[in-house]
């Protein structure tokens, strides 16, 4: 199987999987991940590997990448030789961490972190399976599912894994798992994440008791972009962050047979009562919020993700017929800047992008 | 000791903090508030560089401890060389200061200074439980060294029971049947190499 050529040209059409807007619970969880951390042995990780070293570690991983019968079409993209644009675009469909995109700096070891020799390996044209070459491991492999299949996306995580380790020898020990960079991932090296959609709770401000508990559960709460990242459009990833002493069945049943469920009914029993108590105020906001989208002529993305977030929650109770999920999801990754500038075909500065945005929405979202 | 209750006022319990200092196991567990007047993180997802930074101030052997500023009249000793991983170079002061270690040899090299940090991270967990690579061996040289496949099913075995028996002792029943559910599984069809 060749690889496809970069560079990387996303399709206008909304292609990748989690977007679909389907599956299990998906009028409150968006797509479920999973991902795992995994490196060679006999090399170094990559924050402590020269940049000869990392070389090497890219060329064996894109040969058993490419070789691996991961997918029918994989394509192969070198973030070093991509541009700033591609990369952007990139993390805004989820297939790369912003970390990834930035490249790292490692003084002691000299060069700069644009350069530094990295990739991202992605089954097109769905996008369920992306696998970053050189970031804080040799790889991470995610796989994507629309709604909450959690278990889905394990079964298939789990055979790419296999798939890929009958090319390369994965750094393991008996007692410490499978050996990662940071001690936080030691063990599976596996994070199961969702992304919720959670504007009732957030209204309410029970949102608080969910991230209380969360926490003491050992679960994360993040932002749309993971990380650091801040929850725009109240979406929300939650994700387990304890690696070690716990299997990956152990967790998969916690998280999709337990506490995600709980939390999506929670969402929903919220939901219920403000269109049982407050009816016109949430008929308003969900149809002012498809009013600006349809009309304005200006949007910067932080309003456009709110009111895409408004809108989605009137489409999902009913509200608005006009709109379907699909739909909000792919406006929801286009109206990203990224994706704004490529829509256009050039570069844009911050207010044009603004002008671009609006314009987009108000193409898409017209009557036919 | 109850572990449900605070060792110093006996409210509910909620931070349980278990230290292996020269081979002697400590136990101690406290409520929220005991627990930050003692100085432990009470927030169970405090971000890695905390718990390191936390942890190392704990730590009090030559060579890992914060420089302070020395008096320029007292000559400054020379210090210790600082213990190196022998796979790729890497000082413990070097990983408290990335946050990440440098190669799979680390974690044998720093055992010591890692463990109780690990079991911080990993809500005291100490022994991988999980998916095993198809090809054992090819993976850390310690796999053959420290036993056969048996001896590391027997491990695992023992420690599910260990954790069924806390589990049936805090009345979680749901829990419990999903680790007797995992002894039979691990029982009958563990992977094998």
């Amino acid at each position: 199987m060749e690889p496809q050529p970069s560079p990387w040209l996303p399709s206008d059409e909304p292609t990748s999987a989690w977007l679909r807007g389907d599956g299990p619970l998906s009028d409150v969880v968006v797509s479920s991940r999973v991902r795992l951390a995994r490196n060679i042995a006999g090399h170094r990780f990559v924050n402590r590997a020269s940049r000869e070293e990392r070389q090497e570690i890219l060329d064996r991983c894109r040969s058993s990448l490419l070789h691996a019968g991961l997918s029918e079409r994989i394509m192969w993209i070198e973030l070093h030789e991509s541009t700033p644009l591609e990369r952007l675009m990139l993390v805004e469909r989820h297939l790369i961490s912003k970390q990834h995109a930035r490249g790292k700096v490692n003084k002691s070891l000299g060069g700069s972190p644009t350069d530094e020799p990295r990739a991202v390996a992605v089954s097109i044209p769905d996008e369920r399976l992306a696998v970053m070459v050189n970031e804080e491991d040799h790889l991470r492999i995610q796989v994507v599912r629309s709604g909450l299949s959690l278990q889905e996306a394990w079964i298939e995580i789990d055979q790419v894994d296999d798939k890929i380790e009958s090319g390369l020898d994965y750094s393991y020990s008996s007692r410490w798992g499978y050996m990662t960079a940071c001690a936080t991932n030691l063990g599976t090296g596996v994070r199961m994440s969702v992304m919720l959609h959670l504007p009732a709770l957030k209204l309410t401000g029970d949102i608080e008791k969910v991230k209380k508990a969360a926490a003491d559960m050992c679960l994360a709460v993040r932002g749309f972009y993971g990380e650091g990242s801040e929850a725009i459009g109240d979406f929300y990833q939650i994700s387990n962050q304890i690696t070690l002493g716990k299997s990956e069945s152990v967790l998969l049943h916690e998280l999709a047979g337990e506490i995600i469920p709980q939390i999506v009914e929670y969402e929903r029993i919220a939901r219920r009562s403000l269109l049982a108590k407050r009816s016109t105020f949430i008929e308003d906001q969900v149809h002012r919020a498809l009013g600006i989208l349809s009309h304005a002529r200006l949007l910067n993305g932080e309003e456009s993700m709110q009111l895409l977030s408004q809108l989605r929650l009137g489409v999902v109770m009913g509200l608005i017929k006009t709109v379907d999920l699909p739909l909000v999801n792919h406006l929801t990754l286009l109206s990203q800047p990224g994706h704004v500038q490529k829509t256009s075909g050039k570069e844009l500065d911050q207010d044009q992008r603004r002008l671009a945005r609006a314009a987009l929405m108000r193409a898409r979202l017209a009557k036919p | 000791m109850d572990p449900r209750k605070c060792q110093n006022c006996q409210n509910e319990a909620t931070v349980h903090e278990v230290t292996v200092r020269q081979g002697v196991r400590v136990e101690r567990h406290l409520c929220e508030s005991c627990a930050q007047e003692a100085g432990i993180p009470v927030h169970p997802s405090a971000p890695i560089n905390d718990l390191i930074g936390k942890y190392i101030l704990s730590q009090t052997q030559g060579g890992i401890v914060a420089p302070t500023t020395a008096s320029p009249a007292s000559p400054t000793p020379a210090p210790a060389k600082p213990h190196a991983c022998p796979g790729c170079a890497m000082t413990f002061a070097e990983f408290k200061q990335g946050g990440l270690l440098g190669c799979a040899e680390c974690y044998r090299a720093f055992e010591t200074q890692l463990s109780g940090l690990i079991e911080r991270a990993h809500g005291g967990a100490t022994q991988h439980l999980g998916k095993q690579p198809r090809r054992m061996g090819g993976g850390e040289p310690s796999a053959a060294r420290e036993g056969g496949l048996l001896e590391e099913r027997a491990r695992r075995q023992q420690l599910l029971r260990q954790q069924l028996e806390e589990a049936v002792r805090a009345e979680q029943y749901e829990r419990a049947a999903k680790i007797r559910d995992e002894i039979h599984r691990f029982g009958d069809t563990g992977r094998t190499a």
